[in-house]
C-alpha cells in the first residue's frame, strides 16, 4: 500500500495501486513507519517526495471501513481512531528534518489534502485531479489539526472558504490562483513527478542541515505544532 | 556608524561607511540613542523616520565573527536589538526603510520593523540567510515574519528555501512596498512618500498605538525573551511586559570552536 525508495537524495515515498488510497489505520500505521525510517536515514541534502499511483493522492479516511463496524457508535469510534491516529504522520512530516515536496498525481480530498498539505511544496497536475475538503458535504466536523493546517497553510479568508465552506472541487489552475500549491503546470502524474523532482535537487543542493531545517519549519506554523505537541528544538551552531 | 539627519518633518537615521553595517553592540546602541533623540524632538508626533544607508549593505545582520570571539556579546547583540525593534515598534511616527543593499538575517529583520520598505531594483537582495548559516530563527524573527509576509508561500520562501529575494521578487510576496532605479531614487522616492505622510497631518502617538496593537505578537514575543543586558524600551506602552520569563527560544548560541567568516555574497 506505501513503498519508501531511496534515489540519491530523494525519499520518494509512493502511495500504490489503483485504488483511492484510503488511509484505514493499518495504512496510517504504515506511513508513519517509513516515515519514521526516511527520518533516520537523513543526511544533509535529503529530501522527500510523496507521491501516489493512479487517479488518487489519497481520498481521505477509510469511511467505509468506520460504517462497516455496524453501529454508529462504532462507527464514530473508528472514525475516531483513524483521526487520532493520523496526528503523528502529520507531526512526523512537520519534523522531518529535511524539505517535502507532495506531487499529486490525482484527487486529494479530506484527510488526503492534509497529508499534501503537510508537506513543504505541493505540486499538483493541471489537466486533472482535485482539492476537496468533503467535510461540509458529508456532514463531518473538522479535527482541531485539520483546521488549523488550513489556517498555516493557506493564507487568505477567500481561499479558505472556497476551501472549507463551499465544498467545491479545486482544480489545479484554481488552486495556485488561491495560493494553496505551489506550481499546476503540467499534463500528466508523470510531468508533476519530474518538475518535484528538478526543485528536489535544487533544494538538496544546499546540503541544509535537516535538524536546524525542520526547527524553522516548525518555527513557522507554531499554532499547529502546539496542538500536534511538537516542540522545535532551541540551539543551533551557526556556520559562519 | 550612523547619523541623523532632520529634512523638514523627516528624520534620516543613515548607517554610515562602506561596511556591512553589521549590527554589533556599538551601532545597535548608537542607532537606539538617534531613536531617543527623535523622540525627545518636540516635533515628532507629525514625523517620519527614513533609515537608509550607505554602501553596498544595509546591513549583513548580526556581527557573528564578533560573538564568536566573545560568546556572552551574542546575547547582548540580540537583546539590544530587540529593544531597538521594540522600540521601532512603538515610535509615535510612521517609519520608511529605504533598502538601498543587501539586507540579511537580523539585518533583513531590521527592515521589516518599518512600516515601508522601499528596496533598489538594480541591485542587492533581502536574505533569511539562518538556515544557509545553520543557524534556529528566534521565536521573535519569526513573529515579525509572520506578521509582516503574510501568504504561507512566501513565509516558506523565506524563511525555509532562504530565498535571496530581489525588489522586485519582493513586490511579488508583498514585503516590499515599492521598488526603484537606483539607491538615490529609492532614498527620493522614500523622502517623497514621507513627505506625503505627513501632509496627511495624522496623530503621530495614536499612529504608534495602532502599530504595536498590530504587531502585539511580536511585541509579545520579545518581552517574552529573557533580555542579558538592561534591555527596556522608552515608551511605556501597556504591552510591554515587565517581567521577563526565561526564553524557550534562544537568539543563537555558540560552541568555543566556531570560526568566524562572513556570509558570502
Amino acid at each position: 500500500m506505501c513503498t519508501l525508495e531511496k534515489r540519491g537524495n530523494i525519499f520518494l515515498l509512493t502511495l500504490t495501486g489503483d485504488n483511492e488510497h484510503r488511509f484505514h489505520p493499518d495504512a496510517i500505521a504504515t506511513i508513519l513507519s517509513l516515515l519514521g525510517q526516511a527520518k533516520s536515514q537523513a543526511n544533509r541534502g535529503s529530501v522527500l517526495i510523496t507521491t501516489g499511483h493512479g487517479k488518487f493522492f489519497s481520498n481521505g479516511f477509510d469511511l467505509a471501513w468506520a460504517q462497516s463496524s455496524g453501529s454508529l457508535a462504532g462507527a464514530a469510534e473508528r472514525l475516531h481512531q483513524m483521526v487520532e491516529s493520523f496526528k503523528p504522520v502529520v507531526a512526523a512530516l512537520l519534523d522531518l528534518p529535511m524539505p517535502t515536496i507532495a506531487a499529486l498525481n490525482g484527487h486529494a480530498a479530506a484527510a488526503g489534502l492534509m497529508l499534501a498539505l503537510s508537506h513543504d511544496y505541493v505540486y499538483m497536475r493541471r489537466d486533472r485531479g482535485v482539492l476537496y475538503m468533503s467535510e461540509v458535504d458529508i456532514g463531518l466536523s473538522m479535527p482541531d489539526y485539520f483546521a488549523a493546517m488550513i489556517r498555516s497553510k493557506i493564507g487568505t479568508s477567500a481561499a479558505r472558504r472556497e476551501v472549507l465552506l463551499s465544498g467545491k472541487k479545486i482544480r489545479g489552475e484554481e488552486a495556485v490562483a488561491l495560493g494553496i500549491v505551489d506550481s499546476a503546470a503540467h499534463d500528466s502524474a508523470e510531468g508533476v513527478v519530474e518538475a518535484t523532482v528538478g526543485l528536489a535537487e535544487k533544494l538538496a543542493a544546499k546540503k541544509w542541515k535537516g535538524d536546524v531545517y525542520a526547527s524553522i519549519r516548525k518555527s513557522l506554523y507554531p499554532e499547529l505544532c502546539e496542538i500536534l505537541g511538537l516542540k522545535a528544538t532551541i540551539f543551533a551552531t551557526p556556520k559562519l | 556608524m550612523c547619523t541623523l539627519e532632520k529634512r523638514g518633518r523627516l528624520f534620516l537615521l543613515k548607517l554610515t561607511g562602506d561596511g556591512e553595517h553589521r549590527l554589533n553592540p556599538t551601532l545597535l546602541d548608537n542607532i537606539r540613542s538617534a531613536i531617543t533623540q527623535i523622540r525627545s524632538d518636540p516635533s515628532s508626533s507629525q514625523s517620519v523616520l527614513i533609515t537608509t544607508s550607505d554602501g553596498k549593505f544595509f546591513s549583513n545582520g548580526y556581527d557573528l565573527a564578533l560573538a564568536a570571539s566573545d560568546p556572552p556579546l551574542r546575547a547582548v547583540m540580540a537583546a539590544k536589538l530587540q529593544s531597538l525593534v521594540a522600540d521601532l515598534i512603538s515610535l509615535p511616527m510612521p517609519t520608511i526603510a529605504a533598502v538601498t543593499g543587501h539586507a540579511s538575517a537580523a539585518g533583513f529583520l531590521l527592515a521589516m520593523s518599518h512600516d515601508y520598505i522601499l528596496m533598489r531594483r538594480d541591485r542587492g537582495f533581502l536574505y533569511m540567510s539562518e538556515l544557509d548559516i545553520e543557524l534556529v530563527l528566534p521565536a521573535w524573527f519569526m513573529s515579525m515574519i509572520r506578521m509582516k509576509v503574510v501568504s504561507p508561500a512566501a513565509k516558506r520562501d523565506v524563511a525555509l528555501t532562504a530565498e535571496k529575494i530581489t525588489a522586485d521578487r519582493g513586490l511579488e510576496m508583498g514585503i516590499v512596498d515599492s521598488s526603484h532605479g537606483s539607491a538615490g531614487e529609492t532614498v527620493e522616492a522614500a523622502v517623497k512618500l514621507g513627505e506625503e505622510i505627513v501632509r496627511r497631518g495624522a496623530d503621530g502617538h495614536v499612529y504608534g498605538r495602532m502599530r504595536e496593537t498590530l504587531l502585539r505578537e511580536v511585541l509579545h514575543a520579545i518581552g517574552s525573551n529573557e533580555s542579558a543586558s538592561n534591555g527596556v524600551r522608552n515608551s511605556g506602552s501597556k504591552f510591554w511586559s515587565s517581567s521577563w520569563r526565561t526564553s524557550t527560544w534562544s537568539a543563537f548560541l555558540l560552541l568555543p570552536r566556531c570560526v568566524g567568516r562572513s556570509a558570502r555574497f
